[in-house]
This record gives structure tokens, sequence and C-alpha cells, in this order.
């Protein structure tokens, strides 16, 4: 199935890398891998996944650690730069090419935007695009993607509100990127001004069909949305501390509030959370946002299998 | 009116802006070349009012991607035997490699500096250039 995604031997760096055809032939895949794990508990036997974080993380590292290992995969982990020759001031080029030699695939994460893109340059192994900057996170969409797709039973037509940071959220951006790629979207951005999506990037929606609408209140988007998808305002993406404190309260997400939302739709978070949503909210039903973080597992596991060419 | 000599073989730079030839010749390194060259400026221009121009003898071979950033607008005029053999209107090039740099604070190549900062055209009329590593726009 994985020679059906059509992903052994590339990189992933961008969402927009792969095709809207390539994400649907993913999905099948993973639901075979939930539905019967044993059948891919020796899928990677033999192969090694090195993971190579710069910045802190714990779903992301840790999902694709776990996914590695039940496909039967090891692992080689820098989760802190600062004990590896990062310190001694060797380049990203050397450290990536050096990495490669004992790994099959290379998930890396880093700070600065375009990192991703410049290990795969040097790579000669495949390289995974574990977030950069503010810039992409393509698994997390992988797995926004196929969440939207086992709770909505599908991605057209939705009405998508995305609330909160939208302009550094590196997981907005990958995610409506990606969206818009499917006929009948309807976008509700609820940010305040100062943290509204990049002009160049609402434009390239619009121009894609979909139809985008900025807000800054919750109130208008909620009725109408299939899907609310909340976002942390990053306090790693802020110079000023000021600035950040001012913004990370704008919206909180609380019961009263969850109310006006329709029963059938979904509340989504990449995580981790600070105060955007109120913990009484993870009892509603429609709060799916850990069962997210579980999907997003299987779904590297699909995502691994193809790279790898071994499901 | 300024004269200069005719070329029998060279290049002849045309409708240069106004005040930007000074800065093409410098970009262009045309002192460091040791070849003829002359530039003229503010000359007066049917097309453009006041032009300058850029005079290099016994030379056919220029940067065409670094001028067409520097001035889209220029006309490049290959003189061979005394006359005019082809014209060139070199425009925005489609991609430019190590000649801009991402001003993105953020960027990758804002560390690793031994990256040549790649970059392609994404709006002509707006003369808009993407980053291809970080996917920052920049006007040039």
């Amino acid at each position: 199935m994985g020679a059906e995604a059509g992903l052994a031997g590339r990189d992933f760096i961008n969402a927009l890398d792969l095709t809207r055809q390539e994400y649907e032939a993913l999905f099948p895949l993973t639901d075979e891998i939930r539905a019967r794990p044993d059948q891919f508990a020796q899928a990677c036997a033999g192969k090694v996944l090195a993971t190579l974080f710069y910045e802190p993380s714990t779903r992301t590292r840790l999902s694709f650690e776990a996914a590695m290992l039940r496909l039967g995969g090891r692992i080689l982990t820098v989760a802190d730069p600062q004990t590896s020759s990062v310190v001694k001031g060797e380049s990203l080029a050397d450290t990536i090419r050096t990495i490669a030699a004992y790994a099959d695939l290379v998930v890396i994460r880093h700070p600065k935007e375009g990192a991703a893109q410049l290990a795969a340059l040097y790579s000669p192994v495949p390289v995974v695009n574990g977030g950069d900057g503010a810039r992409e996170h393509p698994t997390q969409t992988l797995t926004d993607l196929y969440t939207i797709r086992v709770y909505k039973g599908r991605i057209s037509g939705l009405t998508v509100a995305l609330c909160g940071d939208l302009r550094y959220g590196r997981t907005v951006h990958s995610l409506v990127s990606t969206l818009s790629l499917y006929p009948g979207m309807r976008f509700f951005l609820i940010s305040p001004e100062e943290l509204r999506l990049p002009e160049p990037l609402r434009r390239e929606l619009e121009g894609r069909g979909a139809v985008v609408r900025e807000m800054e209140q919750m109130a208008e988007a909620l009725p109408a949305a299939d899907v609310l998808y909340m976002t942390r305002v990053q306090k790693e993406r802020f110079f000023n501390e000021e600035d950040y404190l001012r913004l990370r309260d704008f919206y909180i997400l609380t019961p009263e509030r969850l109310r006006e939302l329709k029963g059938d739709a979904i509340v989504m978070h990449p995580l981790p959370r600070v105060t955007e949503i109120a913990p009484a909210v993870d009892a509603d039903p429609r709060a799916v946002y850990f069962e997210q973080a579980r999907l997003g597992m299987y779904v590297r596991m699909a995502l691994i299998g193809s790279i790898l060419g071994v499901i | 009116m300024l004269k200069v000599d005719p070329i029998d073989q060279g290049i002849v730079l045309d409708h240069i802006a106004a005040g930007r030839g000074l800065r093409i010749f410098a970009e262009l390194g045309l002192v460091e070349r040791g070849i003829p060259v002359a530039l003229l400026m503010n000359v007066p221009s049917t097309k453009l009012g006041r032009k300058d121009m850029i005079k290099i003898f016994g030379v056919l071979d220029l940067d065409l991607t670094k001028l067409g950033l520097l001035d889209p607008g220029v006309t490049v005029n290959y003189i061979e035997g005394g006359a005019v053999a082809r014209k060139v209107n070199p425009g925005l090039p489609a991609r430019v490699v190590g000649l801009i740099r991402c001003r993105n604070p953020r960027c990758i190549t804002s560390t690793e500096g031994y990256v040549p900062a790649e970059f392609h055209l994404v709006d002509r009329a707006a003369k808009e250039y993407r980053c291809s590593l970080c996917g920052d726009r920049i006007r040039v």
C-alpha cells in the first residue's frame, strides 16, 4: 500500500510536497495499521530512524519514535543539541550528513525557517520536517487531516474555524494550505489583528477557491463551524514578553462558549495548550485533541513505512 | 553632448534608469576586470527623459541575471564588427542564486552562512521573490 502512496525515498518538508491524492493514499493505510497493528509490528525491522530536535517537543518526537518502535524499527535521538557537536559550532549540513550515515530516515525540528529544507539538500537519506520555526509542520497537518477524516467522514466542503495565533502558528499555515486543496472549503480565521494569517497565505487560499473570512471574535464562527481548531500563542515566537502576555489570554474556550458550537462539530488542538482551552472542556465528547495526538502516531507509522518503502 | 568612441567589439548597456549606472558599474565588477569602460550618466533619452549608459570595450560576456536584477529595463546591445549583432532585454530573472540575502531574521540562512540563498520570482509586476528555504517574500 505504501507503494500506492508513492512516497518511497522522498522527503516531506512542506505540507504541499504531497498532493491531495498522496494524502488520501495514506489514510486507508493508517486505517489498516490501526485495525491490525500486529501485521505491521516488524515492518521496519532492521531500519533506524534518527530524530534530531533543536527545539523542545513532546508529541512530535515521541510519536515518531513510538511509531518507529511499533513498526519494529530502532531509533537514534538528539533531543538536546547542547549535548551534541552543535555546541562546538558544527554546521547543520555537517550534522545532518553525519546522522544520515547512521540512519535510514531523519526527522528534524529546528527553530529556523527552512532548516528542514536545508537538511534535505545535504542528506543522502530522506528527511521529514518535524517543524521549522513559524513556517511548516507537515506531519501535524497529516495528523489533522486524518483526524478530520476519522471524525467527519470527509474533508471537502467543511467549515473550519481556526482560532488564536494564526501568524506564527506553523501548524495553522501547513493545515490551511493543505485543506485548501479540497473543494468547497470555508475558513473562519479568528485572531487579534497582530496575529492574523500572513497576507500572501490568505491570498493563496482564496486563489484555490476557498472562502476566507477574518474576525476577532469567536461568537460569529462557532455556530457554523464543523471543526474548531484552537492554537496556542507561542511564547518562543515573540521577541517581546509584554506582547506575548497581552495576547496569550485573548481567546479561552470554556464549556459555556462551547454551547454555541454545533453538536457534531469537533474541537482540535495541536497541543500543547496553555490557557486557550479550559480543562473543563476536556470532558466534552467534541473535544478530540488527545485522540488527535494518538491518531498522529498511527499516521506517522503509515508515513515512515511508506517513505522507507516497506509497507 | 559627451562623445565616446564607437565600439568595434563589446557591449553597450542602454536604457539604464538615470542614476542607477554607477551601482551597475560597481556590481558588475567592471573596474576589477581592467578593460576599457565608459559610464555615461544623465544622457538625454527620448524614451526615458534621462538615462545612463555603459560601454564595455572588447568583452562579450556579462552576468545577465545580475543585470536583470539591478535594472530589468536595461537593453544589452552586443556589438560585433562595429554593428549591433543582437539586442537582449534581460528582465527580472526567474531564479537568483547567491545575489540576494534573505531579510527574514528567522531564515536558516541567517545562521548557516555557507548556504547560497536561492530566490524564485513569484510576482513579476510587484518584483517579488520568494526564498527557496524559508519561503519569505522580498521585493527587489
